[in-house]
This record gives structure tokens, sequence and C-alpha cells, in this order.
């Protein structure tokens, strides 16, 4: 039991558990899964599925996190690659036609691809800060997907696309399968090479790695890259849902919940360790989170604030320091005070 | 000087940290107008008595008396009240603002509750003047030189209160002119039977400056003498000390008379500098061959290795390896070329300390492997285990956190993350630094066994003592400049390094 306790993903699980438990007073069949038209449907598919985006988004914030980096720009990666991907889309005759999404969705990664460069090489190369190097993507990229949509929202007439983000495979919904990919994908990459270690042997003392003789500089501005990858399908993805691009709201704040996403999952801010099953989980919280709320008829304009009380409920309670104060509390004052003069007539 | 009171007393100070023992019955005495030198090598305990006297660490024994009272301070801000003020060596002032605001950041001048800025630059402007400094109170403190700065923080210092001056280390950035700059402010200081204590490496501005000079080494009092009687190659040795005791179970004979094979050549560096890090220097070293590396705490040891290992660009001369000329761009290629370096800053250069025993010990190997082409877990156990179990690493667990192990347990860890590279140099800077003696002995016996092996080793020690007993050859270093090699025969001993150091001139 108390391996259980211990483990690092215990109170991520826990907090998601009682999440999704509490849905059952609201929501009686909250836990009903059904297959309709072979199909899988449920509250539980629509939290996985309407996740995706954020998962593959966290995702690549994870590893940009364990460099001791972090990417403010992935919002509006998004909104650019979907805002390109659509573009495409409707000026083509067939809207729906397979090859037009194959190379909708193929100019969208490009161009995110190409923004993730542009992160790296301003982290890497020139040695900006990261949250300054992104920052200034974040406010650029708006402004670039808006320059492609020309300012209006593009809406695409095309099931094929819609499919990205509504439709079903095998009777799972495709986003979901198109995430647990890239998610293994990633896993594969990072533990069964050495990417991972040297991924977090530089965020743990870039110091010390580059004395190692690890290319630090290569491996930062590949994780970088990588976001922009992940960031790239996000906004393909998101865009398919609601059939449309939206220059200024696709993928708006999500760097915040990514960032949440990750830090939940146990990953530190400061760099070093990471764990793609502890930000996995913290996407699937903060999802559950936003679908209880809205399940749960809480007015509109209190979400925001009752999310961030949840949140920082959730994060206290996994904070080893806070639980140990909790357990301290009731036992002696802490902290003995400066030693008074007092003391030093008392040793003299 | 002698006939007036002391300002200050520190009698049996003790001071524990979990594991280490930092001072161990350290007397301490300053009189009013006196300048007073703490000497002592890196971990002697010289900060630490600072931080305890001006209460950054409380006291576990001792005591301290100010003016024949006792006192203990329960922070620096308690401490300056009471007239003792502190002037690190990394400035804490803020350059983007005035140098008056520095001198009254926290108590400005008002006037109807508002700053009386022309107030505060009269009286700056007066502060200055007295000093001696001659300063533009208006300007801003980052258009002035690391020197003024620092005179700027004494200024503060003196004005807020002024019985005791803490300098600690003030000149370490500062060039010769600057340093006699701010040594006609201390001199002024003095006059005015302010009691100023001194902390300091640099032999020279000891002689220069101080009338008494107090000595630790490791956490103990060595004594305290008045600077006109210590020659300076006394003072060497009373900072580094002989410990010809420690170390029994060591060979003592000299390994320069186990015959080395004249191997070949394997490093030479031919006027190889780094201007304001090491002065141009030639070194050439054999496979088979221990060069060791003597001198004081920045004189340029560490700097000499980063140019061999490529940690630093080297702004002149060349190296060769195997008699081809390469240039180091960078630890890669250095490695690329066979050579390893432990670094001597085990927690900042050396260990990811949330990484485990057996990811620290492949990291070399795997970074210079690239990451697409992993060492298998299999070999990485089995490479792992057998270092491990050779260097007596203990908990022998290689999956617990690095950060776990204690110091000379981490430094077997940094070993044996090299030694799996398979270098021809090994550069070992200060490899048995803070560590227990037991692990010191098995690193030096190793470094003998390496050599033996055919592995070239660059040996840097400040302990003279494990220099002379396992080098072949001993490189001089004093003020960032070889001054000497000797082949280490017969007659070189602790004496004579000590004067090559002290005095920059071969015995």
């Amino acid at each position: 039991m108390s391996a259980v306790l211990k483990h690092r993903l215990f109170w991520p699980v826990a907090a998601l558990l009682v999440l999704l438990l509490s849905n059952l007073i609201f929501t009686p069949g909250f836990f009903n899964i059904e297959v309709r038209q072979s199909h899988l449907y449920g509250s539980l598919v629509d939290i996985l599925r309407l996740s995706a985006p954020l998962l593959l988004v966290a995702l690549g914030m994870t590893l940009v996190i364990a460099t001791g980096g972090i990417d403010l720009s992935v919002g509006s990666v998004m909104a650019v690659s979907g805002a390109l991907a659509c573009l495409y889309i409707v000026h083509q005759p067939d809207q729906g036609a397979p090859g037009t999404i194959i190379v909708a969705c193929l100019l969208g990664i490009a161009i995110a691809l190409v923004l993730g460069l542009w992160n790296g090489f301003l982290v890497s190369v020139i040695g900006l800060q990261p949250i300054i190097a992104t920052l200034i993507l974040m406010v650029a990229g708006r402004g670039l997907a808006q320059l492609i949509t020309e300012g209006q929202i593009i809406t695409v007439n095309s099931p094929g696309y819609r499919f990205l983000s509504a439709g079903y495979w095998l009777t799972f919904p495709f986003a979901v399968i198109l995430a647990a990919v890239v998610v293994a994908l990633t896993v594969v990459l990072t533990r069964r090479t050495a990417l991972g270690m040297l991924v977090e042997s530089v965020g743990g003392n870039p110091r010390a790695s580059r004395l190692a003789g690890v290319s630090s500089r290569t491996l930062i501005w590949g994780v970088y890259v990588f976001t922009g990858l992940c960031a790239g399908i996000a906004g393909l993805m998101a865009t398919a849902n609601v059939s449309s691009a939206d220059g200024n709201n696709t993928g708006y704040l999500i760097e915040l919940n990514a960032i949440l996403a990750v830090v939940i999952g146990g990953t530190s801010l400061a760099g070093g360790r990471f764990s793609i099953a502890g930000t996995v989980v913290g996407a699937l919280l903060i999802q559950t989170l936003d679908t209880t709320i809205y399940t749960t008829g809480i007015p509109a304009q209190t979400t925001q604030l009752f999310k961030a009380i949840v949140v920082i409920a959730i994060c206290l309670i996994q904070s080893p320091a806070f639980r140990a104060k909790l357990r301290r509390r009731p036992a002696a004052p802490v902290a003995p005070a400066p030693a008074a003069p007092s003391k030093a007539e008392v040793s003299l | 000087m002698e006939q007036s009171r002391p300002i200050l007393v520190m009698r049996g100070v003790g001071k524990r940290f979990p594991g280490v023992v930092a001072l161990r019955d350290v007397d301490f005495r300053l009189f009013p107008g006196e300048v007073h030198a703490l000497m002592g090598e890196n971990g002697a305990g010289k900060s630490t008595l600072i931080k305890v006297l001006t209460g950054v660490y409380s006291i576990d024994d001792g005591s301290v008396e100010m003016a024949g009272e006792p006192v203990l301070f329960g922070g620096p801000a308690q401490a300056q009240q009471a007239g003792v003020s502190t002037v690190y060596q990394e400035i804490n002032l803020c350059t983007n603002l005035s140098v008056a605001e520095n001198i009254y950041i926290g108590r400005e001048p008002r006037r109807l509750g508002l700053i009386d800025f022309r107030r505060m630059r009269a009286d700056a402007g007066d502060l200055l003047r007295s000093l001696g400094i001659r300063v533009d109170p208006g300007s801003p403190l980052a258009a002035h030189s690391i020197a003024v700065q620092q005179m700027v923080a004494i200024a503060r210092a003196v004005d807020i209160s002024a019985q005791v001056l803490i300098l600690d280390e003030p000149t370490s950035s500062l060039d010769a002119g600057e340093v006699e700059q701010l040594f006609r402010v201390v001199r002024q200081l003095k006059e005015k039977g302010l009691a100023i204590v001194f902390v300091t490496h640099f032999l020279d501005q000891v002689y220069a400056i101080a009338d008494r000079i107090t000595v630790l080494r490791n956490g103990s009092l060595v004594g305290e003498f008045r600077t006109a009687d210590l020659p300076q190659r006394d003072l060497v040795e009373k900072m580094i000390g002989q410990e010809l005791s420690t170390l029994e179970s060591l060979d003592q004979q000299k390994p320069a008379l186990r015959e080395v094979e004249a191997g070949r050549p394997l490093i030479e560096a031919d006027d190889l500098g780094r201007s304001g890090a090491i002065a141009p220097f030639n070194l050439t070293i054999h496979e088979g061959e221990v060069v060791g590396l003597a001198g004081l705490l920045g004189s340029g040891r560490s700097e000499l290795a980063r140019l061999l290992f490529g940690a630093d660009r080297s702004d002149s001369g060349h190296l060769k390896v195997d008699g081809k000329n390469v240039s180091l761009r960078g630890p890669r290629t250095a490695m690329g070329q066979n050579i390893a370096y432990l670094s001597e800053n085990r927690r900042a250069d050396g260990l990811v300390e949330e990484l485990s025993v057996r990811e620290n010990i492949i990291l070399a190997l795997q970074a210079s492997r690239g990451w697409t082409r992993p060492v298998p877990r299999k070999k990485q156990d089995e490479l792992v285990g057998r270092y491990v179990k050779a260097l007596h690493i203990r908990p022998s667990d290689p999956e617990i956190p690095v950060r776990n192990l204690s110091g000379g347990n981490q430094q077997k860890v940094l070993l044996a993350r090299w030694l799996i590279t398979e270098p021809r140099l090994l550069i070992l800077d200060e490899p048995t630094r803070g560590i227990d003696i037991g692990a010191k002995a098995e690193i030096q016996k190793l470094v003998v066994e390496l050599a033996d092996g055919g592995m070239a080793v660059l040996f840097i020690s400040a302990e003279l003592e494990e220099v002379l007993r396992l080098s072949h050859k001993i490189a001089v270093l004093r003020d960032r400049v070889v001054v000497a090699q000797l082949a280490n025969t017969e007659d070189v001993d602790a004496d004579r390094i000590m004067t090559t150091i002290a005095t920059g001139v071969t015995a």
C-alpha cells in the first residue's frame, strides 16, 4: 500500500478518479459506455476525444519543460497550422477528396515544423530565454494566422477533414487513436533511445551535461521542433472539430492548460526528470474538469474561477511540502526562532 | 595596536553541518585600526566563520564578543546595526540606480515624506570625498568599473555602521591598478580606526595591506600571526598543511622512482593560453605519465585543464595530440581525442543530481555515441556493475539518485563516468577534495594503476603531499602563470614547491 501511496502518479490519478466520481452526482449515467452503430459512445469517450489536442500539446510541452525551457507559442502554432490547412481545403474544387485532405494536413504540419524550428533557433542558437523567445511567436503567430484567414473565420465543408476529430475507426474515435499513437511513438523515441536521458541530463544540469559531451544545442533545438509538430497536429484536430479555422480562437490559452497538465503530471518546471504518463493523466484531469464544469451547470461567468480553485486544490494536495505542513500543523510550532541575545549569555 | 582593546573577539567557535564539521574551536580577534587577513584554502572555513559572525549561520559552540559585550546576531541586518558590515565579492548593489541612491537605499533622506534627492546627492558626495573616491554621485552605478562599484559598496557599509568592515574577496575580479585604488580607500578607513577583515587568496595583496593574518585549515585555527613575522613561504605551508600521516596505506615511495617507460608524447601544448585565464604555457604529457599541477586556488590550475579539454577555447598557441595539431572546439571534440576531464566542482559541473547512479556513469559514453545509438541496457548494467564494484561505490544499487550518495562516492561515480569512455588522457581536477580519507586513498591508488596501464593523467590538487606522491612531473602555477616544471626526483619536496609557489622562482 505504501508503495502505491509513494508512487509519483498516485496523487494525480487519485485526483482524476475523485473528479470522475463526483460527476456521478450530477450525471447518473456518467460511466455508461455503449456501442451504437459500432461507435463507442459515452461521457468518458467524449472526455478522451476532446482531450486529444490538449494531450498532444502537453506532450511536446513535457519535453520542452524537461530541458528547462517552456513554449508559450503552442496555441498560436495550432491556429496557424489549422488556418493553413483550412485555407487550402476551401480553395479546392472537391473539399472532401482524400488527396485534398492529405495535402492540407501536410501543409499544416509543415508550417508547424517551420515555426518549431524558429523557436528552437531563438532558444538554442541565439540564446534567448525560452519564455521570451516563444512569447514572440505567441503574439506573432496569432497575427500570422489572422493573415492567413484574412481576419475571417474560414469554414470548410469537408466530412473527411472533420473525420480527424469526430471520426471513428475500429469503433474508437480517430482523434483518440491518433493521440495515443503519437504518445506511444514519443515514449518509444525517448525511452528506447537515449533521447529521454540526455534531455533529462540537459534539463537537470546544463553545465555538467556540456562537460560530459552532450550536444545540448541540437537536443534543445529538436524538442522545440517536436513541440511544433505536436501543436501542428493539435491545430488540425481543433479546426476539424468545428470544421472552421479562427485565427483568434483556435488553441486560445491552451499553452496554460498544457503547462498545467505537465506540472500536475509531476514534471518539474525547473527541468530534469519528465513523465509522459504523468502528462497524460494531467491532460485527462484538465479535460475532465472542463467537462465536469459544463455538466454541473455552473454559471458560465464563474467557470474560470471555479476551475482555478479546483486546480489550486489539486496542486496543493500533490505537493509533498504542503501535505507535510498539514500533518505537522497540530504539532509543535515550526521553525525555531533565531537565537536571541539571551542564548548568548547562557553559552558564556 | 596591541595595547588597545580588541573590538571583536570570537572564542572557541564551532559550527557543524550534517556530516561535516565546518569549524572546530576557532579563535579570532580583531583590533580597531588594523587590517586583518583571513587566509586558508577552499573549505578551510573562512566564509563559514564570516557567516557565523554576521548571523547568517547560527553558532553551535563558542562565543562572540563585541567591545567586551557578548553578542549573537540574528542575521546580517542585525550585525550591520551593531556595526559589523560585510562587502561581498559579488556586489549586491543595484547597478541601474545612481551611486547616491545605492548608498542611501532603504534609508533615504526625506523631506515632507518624499525622498530628498538633492540632499542625498550632497551627502553622498561628502561621504565619497571623505574616502577619496572621486565619482559623480548622480551617475548610474552601471557606468563605473567593478572596482568603483566595490568602493561604493564599501562607502555604503561604512556610512551605515563604522566599527568592523568585512571584505570578502573584494579583489578577485580587479586588475592591479584597481586593487591599488581599493587599497587606498582601505588604508584611509584603517586610519579612521576601523577594524577591517580582509578575506582573500592573493598572497601579494595580503603582504601589501594586512597587519595581521589568521590562518584556517580544514575548519581549525592554524594560528594568528603578525604579517611582518610570517614569510610568504611559511604562510603557504600553514595554509596547505602537511598530512603525512593520513595516507599510510599508500606506498610512500615516489612514483618517479617507479621508472617510467619513456612513453610517446601524447599531448603537447605549445604556447597554449587564454587571456584573462592562463598565460601561454608549454606542457608535454607522455603516455603512462602522471603530471601534477601545484598552485594555490585561483592560480590557474582549472583554467589550464579546461583548455586541454576544450571546455574553454584557447586564444593563443597550439595543441598537439599524437604529434598532430588539433583544435578543440568543445568538450565533444576533446572526447573524440580520448581526453576526459573530471571537473573541480562536483555539483555544478559534474553530477546531474536527480539522475540515477547508472545514468550518471553512462552519460559521457552515451553522449559521445549520440542519442540514436543507446548503450544497450544489458551493456549498461554490466559496465556500471563492473565499475561500482571496482571503485567500491556505496550503496551499490545503481538505480538510486546520485544525490543520495556521499561526496566520496559521488566522486567515484564521476570517475567511473570517464573511465568507461576509455580515455588516453585523464584530467583530474581536485579529485580528492572534500571526500573522506578512505575514498581519497582509493582514488590515489587508482591513479597509479591507470598510469601503469599506459594512461596519461593530469593530476590537480591543492595538497602538495598528494601531488608529490603521485606525479612523475610537477608543473607549478602562480598567478595564472606556469612558473616552473620539475621532474619529481628525490630532491624535490614540499618545501621546494612551496618556495616556488611563494616566490615564483625555482629553488
